[in-house]
């Protein structure tokens, strides 16, 4: 059961044709995390949006976008498809993973589930070899709870080198923290240093040879050492998207440089 | 640097990278996901304690039960009923609750025009035709809406879609279609516009096609109410409600059969191939957070959907009304188009103002139900009808037998979607042969079905 007012009638062709788009924003804060984490209910809590959060697999097959403001500025969050990976073996995956590699937002939250967090870690990881600037969002810490799972927030973050936050959106709980913890990213008042997943010599060496030349070629916009693993896989979707994003670059220098001798 | 030069960076870097790597020695994207499993592991091992065992899990029981291979469908049906009759038994009060008020208003709005000495003609269209339409609308759709949708809504919340899924997964991979669709045709059940874009989880496009082909054939909230109207209106008397729910879980799960044979033709036929497998995962049950599960049941679904049905009933009804009204021959228009369809309509076990209401219901399914009362009460003598009964004796008074009611029900399930389903059927899947097939499928399977059943019932000597 789909039908709301937003996935239908003038919310589809908002979302079909990018209408209402234009609301100015400060920061965009994407929203990554496993199908059925409460990323949705984390979503709505925030923005006050109230899309429908249903309990099932699959539910967000489009992004949703809302918007909050914390101390006069405005924060447009993006609402990823749930995934379990970013190697794009689906199309939300190729979604997700597109959008956070060259939407390039200036902030991203993974919502985890505290009662299997080491399966969520998985994307938290994946999410933390193509962008620097995250949060990690332990969501369901009440379930968690009731299972009798206890987690050491502190050490988890250390670990990750990110700020973690626990929350029980569902009940509001966290969510202040959240908020500020977002906004001490994408200010920079909080520094982050991702846990790097190191893996064996043979792929770290072909990574070395190769990360200087995609700097050169993209420079620091996009991450050269997750591009270099994409590239060395041959991962075609990923290719495509380099190049497009390429093209797009050119155009938009192209069309400043125009601008200013004009 | 322009397209050329992007183009040999990148083929550069490619060329580069099948060096490092040539032919995919590495092994990359194995020995890429084993790393990072491992760490997560390592991760979570570091700062995870789980303090002894957890007292019950109600998760494991409840699912032993719900997804069992002895009670995993009679459960199913059994919730399926339960919500079924929880809508039929409240919704009857207020239904005639709404009409007998909304009528009452109509009365005041032709005083009122006749007070202000209005041609007859203002008072026929306005109020005759757009504000009756309205008031059918809302009084047979608003109340059995406000109970179904956070009945399902409920459902919904506390994790028992995908269980559903589980449940229907063997049996739509035997049809050679996606597991998958029955989480779409479960989105059906809201709304078909809401199934068929929800079929985009299916990563195949030969079954996401046959997704969205037979997503139609679950009825969605706005048939709903037709259905259980018909079915009420079948079954008269002490055990209405009790009848009328069987009836209805009966056209439901009549409904699933469909789909599933649909699918499996289908597959067989335009849209060959092997079903491909896929991991659903159970989401664990949540406790359902009730006052917003009602809040947002009745502001997102309900209003929506009735505003909706409102806007396509006001223009619905002024064509009723104003086909009614103009004569060509001494005939209406009206009845010169139910007499064309008539034959036709009989062949099926209906009539040709019932084919018509179906026809101009096309751009929503909700609608059908009150064009065809408005058609009867312009060519009928009566005027007051104020009650299920009254109903009754309008439609029995056109010629209306428990036959015509089965086959009407039967049309409404399986007949072409509405507008709004066909053009998302035509953006989703880009093609207009297909949304062709998808108006053209539903419809020859209604026509075949209904001939059969009332020519069957007709030979019998059942009528």
């Amino acid at each position: 059961m789909g039908l709301t007012n937003q996935s239908s009638g003038s919310g589809a062709i908002k979302e079909r044709f990018g209408w209402g788009q234009n609301t100015r924003a400060d920061y965009v804060i994407a929203l990554a995390g496993n199908p059925n984490t409460g990323k949705s209910t984390v979503f709505n809590a925030l923005t006050g949006l109230n899309q429908h959060t249903g309990n099932w697999p699959g539910k967000t097959v489009l992004l949703a976008e809302g918007h909050y403001i914390h101390q006069c500025l405005t924060y447009k969050l993006i609402d990823l498809p749930g995934t379990y990976s970013l190697m794009a073996n689906s199309v939300e995956e190729q979604v997700a993973r597109d959008y956070l590699c060259f939407g390039r937002p200036d902030a991203t939250v993974v919502v985890l589930d505290a009662t299997c967090l080491e399966r969520n870690l998985n994307l938290a990881l994946q999410v933390m070899e193509i962008t620097t600037r995250l949060i990690v969002c332990v969501n369901l810490v009440d379930e968690a709870q009731r299972k009798k799972i206890q987690i050491d927030y502190d050490a988890l973050a250390a670990k990750l080198g990110v700020p973690v936050v626990p929350t029980a959106a569902r009940s509001g709980v966290g969510l202040e923290q959240l908020i500020k913890a977002v906004s001490g990213i994408v200010t920079g008042s909080i520094e982050t240093k991702p846990y790097v997943v190191r893996y064996k010599k043979e792929i770290e060496n072909a990574i070395c040879r190769l990360e200087p030349k995609i700097k050169q070629l993209v420079g620091e916009a996009l991450n050269a050492r997750w591009l270099a693993l994409r590239l060395l896989d041959r991962d075609q979707t990923v290719i495509d998207a380099v190049e497009n994003w390429l093209a797009r670059e050119d155009r938009l220098t192209t069309g400043i440089k125009e601008v200013v001798l004009a | 640097m322009n397209r050329v030069a992007i183009c040999s960076g990148l083929n550069e870097l490619l060329e580069e990278a099948d060096q490092i790597n040539p032919g995919g020695s590495l092994n990359l994207n194995d020995s890429v996901v084993s790393t990072i499993y491992s760490r997560a592991e390592e991760i979570a091992g570091g700062v995870v304690t789980s303090q002894g065992k957890p007292p019950v899990d109600w998760d494991k029981v409840l699912d032993d039960i719900l997804t069992s291979r002895v009670f995993g469908f009679p459960s199913m049906l059994l919730l399926l009923a339960v919500v079924f009759w929880i809508t039929v038994a409240g919704a009857n009060v207020p239904s005639e609750m709404l009409a007998t008020g909304l009528f009452w208003i109509q009365e005041r709005l032709t005083e009122c025009l006749v007070w202000l000495h209005a041609p007859a003609w203002v008072n026929g269209l306005f109020v005759e035709g757009i504000y009756r339409c309205l008031a059918w609308v809302v009084s047979v759709m608003l109340p059995p809406m406000a109970i179904f949708f956070p009945c399902f809504t409920l459902l919904e919340d506390m994790g028992y879609l995908p269980r559903i899924a589980f449940n229907l997964d063997n049996l739509f991979k035997k049809a050679g279609a996606h597991g998958k669709q029955s989480l779409t045709m479960s989105m059906g059940f809201g709304c078909n516009a809401a199934g068929v874009v929800a079929c985009r989880i299916i990563e195949s496009p030969r079954e996401r096609l046959i997704a969205m082909l037979t997503n139609n054939f679950v009825p969605c909230n706005g048939r709903f109410p037709t259905l259980i109207a018909l079915a009420g209106l079948l079954v008269m008397g002490a055990t209405t409600f009790f009848g009328a729910t069987l009836i209805v879980v009966g056209i439901v799960v009549f409904g699933i059969m469909t789909t599933l044979a649909v699918s499996w033709l289908l597959s067989k036929t335009l849209l060959k191939g092997v079903p491909s497998s896929f991991t659903l995962e159970l989401p664990p049950y949540r406790k359902p957070q009730l006052g917003r599960v009602i809040t947002r049941s009745i502001f997102d679904r309900t209003l929506f959907v009735l505003r909706r049905a409102v806007f396509v009933a006001m223009p619905a009804g002024a064509v009723v009304w104003l086909s009614a009204n103009i004569h060509i021959g001494g005939v209406s228009i009206l009845t010169h188009c139910a007499n064309w369809l008539n034959p036709f309509g009989q062949l099926l076990g209906m009539d040709g103002y019932i084919l018509m209401a179906f026809v101009l219901g096309l751009p929503a399914n909700e609608i059908v139900l009150p064009i065809l009362i408005m058609s009867y009460m312009a060519t009928g003598s009566m005027l007051e009808l104020d009650s299920l009964e009254a109903l009754r004796q309008l439609f029995a008074g056109h010629g209306w037998t428990w036959l015509t009611a089965v086959c009407m029900m039967l049309f409404s399930l399986l007949h072409y979607p509405c507008c709004t389903t066909l053009w998302t059927i035509s953006k989703e899947s880009g093609s207009f042969k297909w949304t062709v097939l998808a108006a053209l499928i539903p419809l020859g399977i209604a026509i075949t079905i209904c001939f059969t059943v009332a020519q069957c019932a007709s030979f019998l000597g059942w009528i």
